[in-house]
């Protein structure tokens, strides 16, 4: 049995979250800034009344920061316990359906930020997709 | 126990009439001690046990219908007149409640009654019932006077009563069965009243009627035609109002509340758009839509409110336990028990308000004999009072009793190592005082099973901040305590004052807010002051320390020509803190954060306001902690009450007249200050209006109300004060706004009574205090007739 992935590119890398975690794609949001939040937090969102918090997914992972004004797209995930959060992408990607044989665990060389992510790597043609774990990856401790 | 799934309705409707009227039974039952003789309140403790009883037998109950048959004849002779209360009896009656209490909770959670044993309660009832016979009262003659019951109608309504017919020893009852037998008691209803024949003249206090007993004469001649609107046996009301109110879910008033906040929120985005374009249509459109809305909002909110009485009538019961089992006497005393609040703040003060009262019995007030010897009525008073003050509501438990001494805390905080003695004795008394909330504090010299194990007054605390509330205790050795809590009305939609800082806005629930201080460039070098480098500001001769909201944010400093300062409150402490600029007040609709930024615990959440951005919510309780800001930098107006138990201390807005003259108002009828170019005041007839908000606003001149006749101010603006009257807003024209005083309300003398309440010294000039219901009544009193109904 395979799962949908819906995929998108962060720092160049293809990355994927189960579709059915996915509850909608948006064009870049207007953000409202929270001083005193940990880094990973991009802001709020209000999403048809809905204050939806927005993580910048490039800095859960430990990739390099955005540039300013580069382009991206959020990507709204519901999670386990009825909220709603949404992840800063760079680029949305397509719904793969993968063989579930093409998966294998992250490799030791992964950084163990990433690695604390991702539940396993696809080997797709061209390139390898890193599959998220939506629970995870929304999980941020702040320390204020 | 299949057939009881089937009954599931009907066994869940008895259940939930029965703990009402079992409450309703305990304050009757309390206040019949104090006055043994009351027909009415005998009258209605039978009933309701009447009725539980009834109830009980018919849907199989034995062990329930047991207990409540002996509670039921005995008080049916203290009904007759045949024995008196003691408070024996009425200790017993109390137990059998309890018991009652446990086989209702027994039945809700299993479906059946349960093992428990209530035979040893049976038969002290029983021996109460004949031990008591030797002590018949000679007074029976003379009750009859005034209460003609006969004996013979107790029996006999017992046993005619449907509920009695009922055979009580059948264990199981089909829903079929139970749908004839209900039937058959509608039926057997109308016969009722002709069987028993005038002579039956008791039988309007005992059964389903909902007329007392001076009526009894014209509800003799009724026919079969009222038993058509006689109430079913199961909705027998004490209380007429039961006819017209419907039960409702709390989860979809809570829904409703959730859909209305975000209605509000629509509205306000709406209400800006309009306000830019120039489409006459729409303009008219948003106005009805902010008017509905806005009467939608409150009728939701109405729902949701209910008295205080909801907590406070478990009350009575609790301190007449308490006190019996002291050997104190207390008496409870209850003022503004139909304050209403919000339902889930309600649930929320019950525990503490429980406590208090605990607390105010066990530990406050002495014992008979302490209070004899410290020259006090044996009899210590408790005294509760509610009170709805500036969009808050205000609960005060004030005992008389023996006080706090602060040197007892300073000691034991001492001997428990959370103080040093330097640090102790550095302590003003208030501030000791208030150690009383701390973790793990107690003062009980002694645990008692009551309280005072050192889990309590800080939990109390929490849970009271946890609702956005505050508490504050005031005592004075030897006359008393009094605990004042501060709770919002409401969670879901508040009043919220917008003020900014950097990109962002932040809303400060007005609950918070005293007042707001501006200072141009010159006088802010002047003003701002430091000490040991922390910023404070002289506010009228008091220190207020300064706290800047971008520090406090880590957002970088800038320079601004004009300080704004919002004053706030959070618990016991005023502080000033710095904004960038102040927007405006608004109603917020509280929407909680995600878990990723719940950590920060200056945000209370976040809402959206009208152009569809977000606001955050501060907390000022946490912005003053985390500024560091501590009891000892706030010298509070509130510190200043410490030696009065209940001081008439009132917030006072000053203004000036036309010529001159000095006008107090109190500020909590003050809505708003705004200040309107002359050329937006517009006039309806003969009245001065401006647009405001989106409604019309009626203006008042202060200075021909009270008939002040100064040159005019030639001025480009206007001052105006949008005060709150009957519910309505109406502006009152001033010449000038001067100044907030907190002062005490003593007023000197009755000048003058044409909306005025009187004269006082006021900052050493004397003031006019104004009454604005009657301003504004004797001005013009067609004039709020234009304004919105409601």
């Amino acid at each position: 049995m395979s799962h949908q992935y819906c995929t998108f590119v962060l720092d160049g890398h293809l990355f994927g979250v189960p579709v059915s975690s996915v509850q909608e794609v948006l064009k870049p949001q207007a953000l409202t800034h929270v001083p005193l939040a940990p880094a990973e937090v991009a802001g709020l969102i209000n999403l048809r009344g809905q204050i939806v918090t927005t993580l910048e997914l490039r800095n859960r992972l430990g990739l390099p920061r955005r540039d300013p004004g580069s382009p991206s797209v959020n990507v709204v995930v519901r999670t386990g316990d009825g909220g709603t959060v949404s992840l800063v992408v760079d680029e949305i990607g397509d719904v793969l359906e993968p063989d579930e044989d093409t998966f294998e665990t992250p490799p030791e060389t992964v950084p163990a930020r990433i690695r604390a992510l991702v539940t396993g790597v696809c080997k797709l043609q061209e390139h390898l997709m890193l599959a998220l774990d939506t629970e995870r990856a929304v999980s941020v401790e702040s320390a204020a | 126990m299949d057939d009881i799934d089937d009954l599931d309705d009907i066994v869940e409707a008895f259940l939930v009439e029965s703990h009402e009227n079992l409450d309703q039974f305990d304050r009757d039952l309390v206040e019949l001690e104090r006055d043994p003789s009351s027909h009415e309140l005998l009258s209605s403790v039978f009933r309701t046990l009447h009725t539980i009883k009834g109830t009980s037998g018919f849907l199989g109950f034995a062990v329930l219908e047991s207990v409540t048959h002996v509670g039921e004849s005995l008080l049916s002779r203290l009904r007759d007149g045949e024995t008196t209360l003691s408070p024996r009896t009425t200790t017993v009656l109390l137990e059998m409640v309890d018991a009652v209490r446990a086989l209702l909770a027994q039945i809700e959670q299993t479906g059946s009654e349960g093992d428990d044993d209530y035979a040893a309660l049976v038969a002290r009832l029983t021996a109460i019932l004949d031990g008591d016979d030797t002590s018949t009262t000679t007074t029976t003659s003379a009750n009859d006077e005034l209460v003609p019951v006969p004996a013979a109608a107790t029996q006999q309504s017992v046993g005619a009563s449907p509920w009695g017919a009922a055979p009580p020893q059948n264990g199981l009852v089909h829903a079929d069965d139970l749908a004839i037998a209900l039937a058959e008691r509608e039926f057997a209803e109308p016969p009722q009243p002709a069987t028993r024949t005038s002579d039956d003249r008791g039988y309007g206090g005992v059964d389903g009627s909902t007329d007392n007993g001076a009526d009894d004469g014209t509800l003799r001649g009724v026919g079969p035609d009222t038993a058509v609107t006689a109430p079913t046996p199961r909705t027998e009301t004490r209380r007429p109002v039961a006819d017209s109110s419907i039960r409702v879910d709390v989860a979809l008033l809570d829904s409703l509340m959730n859909l209305v906040g975000e209605l509000v929120l629509t509205r306000n985005q709406m209400l800006q758009r309009a306000a830019t374009r120039e489409d006459v249509e729409l303009q008219r459109t948003t106005h009805r839509l902010n008017l509905i809305a806005g009467e939608l909002q409150e009728g939701v909110m109405k729902t949701r409110m209910q008295p205080i009485d909801h907590v406070w009538s478990k009350l009575p019961r609790v301190v007449r336990d308490l006190s019996v089992t002291l050997g104190k006497a207390v008496d409870l005393r209850m003022e503004g028990r139909h304050t209403e609040l919000d339902k889930t703040i309600l649930e929320a003060v019950r525990d503490p308000l429980t406590h208090l009262v605990r607390n105010a019995v066990d530990h406050g007030i002495e014992d008979c004999e302490r209070r004899r010897l410290a020259g006090k009525p044996e009899q210590g008073t408790l005294l509760l009072r509610a009170f709805h003050e500036g969009g808050q509501v205000n609960i005060e438990i004030a005992d008389d009793g023996a006080g706090i001494d602060p040197e007892k805390l300073r000691a034991k905080a001492v001997t428990r190592g959370m103080l040093t003695t330097e640090s102790a004795a550095a302590m003003s008394d208030r501030e000791a005082i208030n150690l009383i909330f701390s973790p793990g504090f107690s003062t009980a010299a002694a645990v008692t099973n009551v309280s005072g194990r050192g889990v309590g007054m800080d939990v109390v605390k929490t849970n009271i901040e946890k609702i956005g509330g505050s508490i504050d205790l005031t005592s004075v050795v030897g006359a008393g305590t009094t605990v004042r809590i501060r709770i919002p009305l409401t969670l879901a939609i508040i009043p919220a004052l917008v003020v900014s800082a950097a990109a962002n806005r932040y809303a400060i629930p007005q609950g918070n807010l005293l007042e707001l201080v501006r200072l141009e460039p010159e006088q802010a070098q002047a003003a701002i002051e430091t000490v040991h480098g922390t910023p404070v500001y002289r506010l009228r001769g008091r220190l207020l320390p300064l706290v800047h909201l971008r520090e406090q944010l880590e957002l970088p400093v800038a320079e601004h020509a004009t300080t704004y300062i919002a004053v706030l409150q959070a618990d016991d402490r005023q502080f000033g803190l710095i904004v960038d600029d102040i927007k405006d007040t608004e109603e917020i609709v509280v929407k909680p954060l995600g878990t990723q930024l719940r950590a920060i615990t200056l945000y209370a959440g976040a809402t959206i306001m009208g152009d569809g951005q977000i606001a955050l919510i501060l907390d000022a309780m946490a912005l003053a902690r985390r500024a560091g800001i501590t009891l000892e930098g706030a010298g509070t107006a509130s510190a200043a009450a410490a030696g009065a138990v209940s001081s008439a201390r009132a917030a006072l807005l000053v203004v000036a007249l036309g010529d001159g003259r000095r006008v107090a108002i109190p500020l909590d009828a003050v809505d708003r200050l705004e200040e309107f170019p002359a050329g937006r005041i517009e006039r309806v007839g003969s009245h001065e209006v401006v647009q405001y908000r989106g409604q019309i606003l009626p203006l008042l001149r202060l200075d021909d109300a009270l008939h002040a006749y100064g040159e005019g101010t030639a001025t480009g603006t206007t001052q105006v004060v949008v005060c709150r009257s009957d519910g309505r807003l109406v502006g009152i024209t001033v010449a000038a706004i001067l100044d907030i005083v907190e002062d005490e309300l003593a007023v000197r003398s009755h000048l003058d009574s044409g909306g005025r309440q009187g004269s006082a010294v006021i900052g050493q000039h004397v003031t006019e205090l104004v009454d604005i219901g009657s301003a504004v009544a004797t001005i013009n009193p067609e004039l709020l007739t234009p304004l919105r109904a409601g």
